[in-house]
């Protein structure tokens, strides 16, 4: 054993760590609240509304229906940014968020219209067919060892053609209306296509708070007169998402699955399990916004959600993940999408021409991301 | 003596074509440091996965407490008491200590229906383990990235002993280490072993290995070249063994036993 002493040294000595503790620099409280995935976003946000604010605050866009407006259209990006958000973390990428967006809502109406069943059995149906996708999704690419970004790609083309097939097929045209009708009195869909605090708007419509319509067919009725449900959905999916990441088991797991699939295998991870449900994950984010939109508007067309993949992604980065994986904040993601509908509204509000839009979010993007690669190199101590 | 807590014996293990073991045959004593030595390639990784769980051996048998067993999965092994920390350790970079330090066993504290992690009490073991080991952290929310990676070793090796493990492999712990940092490992396996874990210990470095091992196994070409207990065996002999026989012996006469 005196070999073994004398050449391991001292293991509780003083020297080794405490030179190894001189070369910790004291990380100052400020700066450890500020140095987190997120604050590129909450810089991003905060410009983004200065801004606006500057430029835009005649325009009604600080108005109840102004704030409404925008609120919906991020609400909307909130809902797929979360999903893309978990599944991204996880280490794995859904391109076919947007054909899978087309998709479901091509299966409400027809079933709901074309076909006639009950509205909330065709929203249960596009949402069992959803998580089935989203399942078969990932486990192709559990199963083919191939990237997530071929396999879904392909999914956005099958997706895409098999929507516009069943719709020519069935009803010899693209869109399908009358789900409003179909939708009526319905207790499933008033859960993706109704408003609360109806009674708080009138209140506030009546104490003058906000303003009510003077004249037509709603005259007295307050401007707004409530919250839609797709923004309670982006809220409840956001808590959700965030709790189940930070503060559980499993969103110790998407971390790991994400980080280094190996290293968690190893320590008994069940990684492709996790994977696999993420992927359902997003179809059903997916389909939850297919739905609220497909209630909305009145009908499903064959060619909605075009693009969204991309700027579900395009959220998730700017709020602080990492597109390889392991790193994110569904908070970051949800500022990211807050971003994405502030400048798309505010530009509208502010009277700017729209193709502009892309000029700016593009900049954005690239602000936001060269902020959060640093950031993400002070927590991590990555190279 | 009492029974070896684990023994694999006549284990051959082929991929496709590749004899990778060819019949090795190693057994760990409670509160022993055995030593696995040999050169790349010699199938030490490939020997410890199998003791792992990681890969089913082709041929052989494994025998714990003195029973015949089969670990189909990791986790199995895991389950009956075998750690393992891998070459490419089984850390996860971007996350913290604390998430690294509980993978796959995180503490659960009731709210209401929720199931959350018990990030205080998990928190707090992770700094206590470590400080046992000697490695002060800054916080347990540090990424294991800003880790050296001696304290990573330190951070597997403490998790490994925290969750009750009986065998401890550990593969190529110190390779890729500095002097410093070397030792302080090196201490940890002598603190470990004298808990009485039995501590498998893979090194292509002799030195290393004879600073904290009891016996010694030398692994040339997929078999065993023999075992040998601390004393019996000089550093050159064993250095003599795991270059495969003469041709480092001729080597070190013209670099004048600097190897
Ligand atoms: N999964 C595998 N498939 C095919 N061959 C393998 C595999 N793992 C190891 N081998 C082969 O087995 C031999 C021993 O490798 P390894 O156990 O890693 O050696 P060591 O750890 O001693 O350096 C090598 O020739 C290697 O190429
Ligand atoms: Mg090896």
């Amino acid at each position: 054993m005196s070999q073994a002493d004398t050449q391991t040294g001292s293991p509780n000595g003083g020297p080794p760590e405490e030179d190894v503790d001189e070369r910790i620099r004291e990380v100052s409280s400020l700066r450890k609240a500020l140095v987190r995935p997120e604050l590129g976003s909450i810089c991003g946000a905060v410009l983004v509304f200065v801004f606006f604010f500057l430029i835009a605050r005649d325009s009604g866009m600080f108005s109840p229906e102004g704030i409404l407006n925008w609120s919906v259209v991020s609400a909307q990006f909130a809902i797929i940014a979360v999903g893309a958000c978990l599944l991204m973390i996880a280490g794995e990428f859904d391109l076919s968020v947007g054909s899978m967006i087309g998709f479901s809502g091509i299966i409400i109406a027809l079933f709901s219209v074309t076909l006639g069943y009950p509205m909330w059995l065709a929203i249960i149906i596009a949402f069992v067919v959803a998580l089935g996708i989203g399942w078969l999704n990932g486990y192709l690419v559990i199963r083919t060892g191939l990237p997530s970004f071929i396999v879904t790609l392909a999914f956005l083309y099958i997706l895409r053609g098999l929507t516009i097939f069943i719709a020519i097929k069935t009803t010899n045209k693209t869109i399908i209306g009358g789900v409003r009708d179909a939708a009526e009195g319905d207790w499933l869909a008033a859960v993706f296509g109704g408003k609360i605090f109806k009674g708080l708007f009138v209140w506030l419509g009546d104490q003058g708070i906000i303003s009510t319509f003077v004249a037509g067919n709603r005259a007295g009725e307050p401007v707004v007169d409530g919250i839609p449900m797709l923004i309670v959905w982006a809220i409840g999916l956001v808590i959700f998402g965030h709790i189940l990441l930070t503060r559980t088991r499993f969103g110790n797991w998407i971390f790991a699955a994400g980080g280094d699939a190996q290293a968690a295998r190893y320590t008994g991870v069940p990684v492709n399990r996790v994977k696999i449900l993420m992927f359902m994950f997003t179809a059903f984010c997916a389909t939850v916004f297919a739905t609220c939109q497909v209630i909305e508007f009145g009908s499903a067309a064959a060619d909605r959600g075009l693009l969204k993949e991309f700027e579900a992604i395009i959220s998730v980065v700017i709020g602080g993940a990492l597109l390889t994986g392991g790193y994110g904040s569904v908070v970051g993601a949800a500022l990211g999408a807050l971003i994405f509908g502030v400048v798309q509204q505010g530009l509208f509000f502010a009277g700017v021409e729209s193709s502009l839009f892309r000029v700016f979010l593009g900049v954005i993007l690239l602000l936001a991301v060269i902020l959060n690669t640093y950031i993400r190199r002070t927590i991590t101590g990555e190279r | 003596m009492s029974t070896p807590l684990i023994e694999l014996v006549d284990i051959e293990k082929h991929f496709g074509s590749v004899i990778a073991l060819n019949g090795v045959s190693v057994s760990v004593n409670a509160g022993e440091c055995h030593c696995l030595l040999g050169d790349n390639g010699a199938g030490k990784s490939t020997f410890i996965k199998t003791m792992a769980g990681v890969h089913q051996p082709t041929r052989g048998k494994i025998m714990l407490d003195g029973k015949q067993v089969v670990f189909s999965t990791a986790r199995h092994a895991i389950d009956a008491g075998i750690a393992t920390v891998y070459q490419d350790l089984a850390m996860i970079p971007l996350m913290s200590v604390t998430r690294n330090f509980w993978m796959g066993r995180e503490p659960i504290r009731k709210v209401g229906p929720l199931r959350l992690i018990d990030f205080e009490h998990a928190n707090q073991v992770t700094m206590d383990e470590m400080a046992r080991m000697g490695i002060r952290l800054r916080e347990p929310g540090q990424a294991v990235g800003t880790l050296s990676g001696g304290e990573r070793q330190t951070v597997a090796i403490a998790r490994s002993v925290y969750f009750g493990a009986k065998v401890l492999i550990l593969d190529e712990p110190t390779s890729a280490l500095g002097v410093r940092q070397t030792s302080n490992v090196l201490a940890t396996i002598d603190k470990v072993r004298k808990k009485g874990i039995g501590v498998v210990f893979i090194s292509h470095n002799v030195r290393h290995a004879m600073a904290v091992g009891d016996r010694f196994t030398v692994l040339n070409r997929g078999q065993t070249l023999g075992t040998a207990k601390r004393g019996e065996i000089k550093p050159e002999e064993l250095q003599e063994l795991m270059a495969g026989g003469q041709e480092l012996a001729t080597l070190e006469g013209s670099l004048g036993g600097t190897v």
